[in-house]
């Protein structure tokens, strides 16, 4: 056989242990067919709790309007256009393992991408709460769908950001669930076909379409797979990028720059890897799935961290530069007094993203850190705390000190209800995610049997042999031939 | 959507690199392959078998032009003959500021068709139920079946299907097409059903 079949021993295994495609169905069909654990309860009323505090929230605010929220005057925008970016930011870390890491054939996604695709789709529906019920009177929210409406008729105006981001969102939503959804489909036939009680039969049995694992299916199945990752790839570039032009199309000091689409994705990928890290390490760990999220996974998603935290860096510091060379007065009050003086209002949230987000990634230079868990955990958190102030700074500094200096006293700080809602997004995401984990397939089941003979440890331990033969071979023909 | 019930040999094999050579003896014996079920893509196999490529992503390009042709027909009709509204006194044909909701709808357009397309081809859908030769087909198994004629000699063919490695071999008849129906049920179609052999 050919070598070339084969990965090289030097590549770790993506699959520990000796395992055969059973072992593989039964390590992650098992906690699907078993009671969850006490664990699993404590952590889904918890999120249940959270989300109706969030029901509560999102009630009093529609109730009583957005006054409920303590945005004023100069700050329209405050923890709900930054929870929504930060969402949304998170989503697209789900993308780009499923569809990017496609494209370019690593292996690796395998083991993670199931997962980080339902957080893609949970956390874009967090992220829709947002707008939507900021609008405030949430009844109209259909005034944003292109209809001629009964006033003239007159039409949504398709030259605005904030339309495009409903196209962009609703469409994002809509392909990642459908990525996510014809990837699940081979996977719930296994659940189905192992199925001992009537119900689950009944449920898998619907829920996997009547799927039966023939070769034509499997084909198109590939290729809807391949064609999906290469419509989702610019896909998911785009909707950061129309989501920094809510921000980059005004004339808002500190907003109107055209760095901000680049700068708005690689930090949505930061951001979204360390979501990932966050759930995959609690996941591994408590669904005993160790031998498929290895510690080399860990570590690659690590490396994509500190890539992506480094060019938000880059950003970062080019921002302040362009700020001062461009002898905008205006903008560079806004970076210099209101975000990097420290002793202005807000200065220590500028400082504290910058602390997050450029140096503490650094540590992941250093192969112990990438590949220590406990570290990797506490960096993620750390992380996606960063992540939520850059976009706190961006909207309250940018606009709290406005053109009109006589609203520059007011202070903005969230309500309880504007923390309540936050916190209720958190219940969504969480409550979505454990059901998803006790109901669905958590790991690509297909897949990670599709990768089992080239990077299978087991597999791979085999190879030994062929592989110093072959190098043998090499070396008697190529190198002492040639003397 | 009943395609006739019919009899096969069904052959399965624990091993695709056992199936592949299996699959290239069993069509040189001239036998017809129904079809061979894997528990994932098993790349190459398509092939073996002689099945022709899927022009799903064909679909998929028509599907998205679709969507950029809607864009822009709508909102350039929008914007310059049912109602052009003045914002900014800025270009009522603004083509640039399209871009985004044209692209967002050629991803929909194609992402949602193709999709569609998909689970209509291989007959995909809630409560549709099918006929499954061997449920460990989505778990560990390769399953082969093939299709028997009036002339098929079947114990030729299961000891032909011996040689050539499975392990599991049987004769089944089934109904070949769709049904609506519910896994957690008999399937009662084919047994019912008067068989003719």
């Amino acid at each position: 056989m050919s070598l070339l079949k084969y990965e090289s021993q030097i590549r770790e295994p993506l699959v520990d242990g000796n395992k055969d495609y059973h072992q593989i169905t039964e390590d992650i069909i098992r906690p699907i067919e078993m009671k969850p654990s006490r664990l699993w309860y404590i952590g889904f009323y918890i999120s249940v709790a959270l989300l109706l505090f969030g029901v509560y929230s999102i009630y009093r605010e529609v109730t009583y309007g957005i006054g409920q929220w303590n945005l004023n005057k100069t700050i329209g925008w405050g923890w709900d256009i930054t929870n929504f970016v930060w969402w949304v930011g998170i989503g697209h870390a789900g993308t780009l393992i499923s569809a990017i890491l496609l494209l370019f054939r690593q292996g690796w996604r395998t083991g993670v991408n199931r997962a980080a695709e339902a957080m893609t789709i949970f956390a874009v529906m967090c992220a829709g709460q947002f707008p939507i019920w900021h609008m405030g009177r949430v009844w109209m929210a259909f005034f944003v769908l292109p209809y001629p409406n009964s006033r003239g008729p007159l039409w949504v105006n398709f030259n605005s950001p904030l339309l495009w981001d409903v196209f962009a969102i609703s469409t994002y939503f809509t392909v990642s669930l459908l990525f996510w959804y014809s990837g699940l489909l081979p996977d719930l036939a296994t659940v189905r076909d192992r199925a001992k009680t009537k119900l689950r039969k009944l449920l898998y049995g619907v829920a996997s379409f009547g799927w039966t694992g023939s070769t034509k299916h499997w084909q198109r199945h590939e290729s809807l797979s391949l064609v999906l990752a290469g419509l989702s790839t610019p896909l998911v570039l785009s909707v950061h990028t129309i989501v920094s032009f809510d921000f980059a199309t005004s004339i808002v000091p500190g907003w109107h720059t055209t760095i901000f689409p680049p700068y708005f994705v690689a930090g949505a990928i930061f951001s979204g890897f360390a979501m990932v890290q966050t759930l995959m390490i609690v996941l591994r760990k408590v669904f005993a799935l160790e031998d498929y999220i290895t510690l080399g996974h860990i570590e690659a998603m690590n490396k994509v961290i500190v890539l992506t935290g480094s060019i938000v860096g880059i950003a970062y510091i080019t921002e302040l530069f362009i700020a001062w060379y461009g002898q905008n007065p205006y903008e560079w009050y806004t970076f210099k007094e209101n975000r990097a003086n420290i002793f202005s209002p807000y200065g220590w949230s500028y400082w504290l993203m910058m602390f997050c987000n450029v140096v503490s990634p650094q540590m992941f230079w250093f192969k112990k850190l990438r590949r220590n868990i406990v570290f990797t955990f506490f960096m993620s958190i750390i992380v996606n705390i960063g992540m939520w102030y850059e976009r706190f700074v961006i909207i309250v500094t940018s606009t709290y000190r406005d053109y009109l200096p006589s609203s520059w006293s007011t202070y903005y700080s969230p309500s309880i209800y504007e923390i309540g809602f936050y916190l209720g997004t958190f219940g969504l995401f969480f409550t979505c995610f454990f059901l998803f984990a006790k109901y669905f397939p958590v790991i690509a089941v297909a897949e990670i049997k599709a990768i089992l003979k080239t990077s299978g440890e087991g597999y791979k331990r085999k190879m030994t042999d062929l592989e110093k033969a072959d190098s043998d071979k090499f070396y008697i023909d190529e190198v002492e031939h040639a003397h | 959507m009943a395609g006739g019930i019919k009899k096969f040999v069904v052959g399965c094999f624990d091993d695709e690199a056992v199936l592949f050579p299996a699959v290239k003896k069993v069509r040189r014996a001239g036998y017809k392959i129904h079809d061979v079920y894997t528990p994932f893509p098993v790349h190459g196999l398509d092939h073996a078998m002689g099945l022709r490529e899927t022009s799903l992503h064909t679909a998929g390009f028509i599907y998205g032009i679709t969507g950029t042709t809607t864009a822009l027909t709508c909102m350039s009709w929008i914007f310059t003959k049912d109602w052009p509204l003045n914002i900014g006194g800025k270009p009522h044909f603004a083509l640039p500021a399209w871009i985004p909701i044209t692209f967002e709808l050629t991803v929909l357009f194609a992402a949602v068709g193709m999709v569609l397309t998909f689970c209509y081809l291989c007959q995909l859908s809630p409560f549709v139920k099918k006929h499954h030769f061997h449920l460990r087909a989505t778990d560990d198994l390769f399953v082969m079946v093939i299709e028997c004629t009036d002339k098929t000699n079947d114990a030729e063919v299961q000891a032909f299907l011996q040689d050539a490695g499975a392990k599991e071999i049987n004769i089944q008849h089934a109904e070949t097409g769709w049904w609506l129906g519910r896994y957690d049920r008999e399937q009662k179609l084919y047994r019912d059903t008067e068989l003719g052999y």
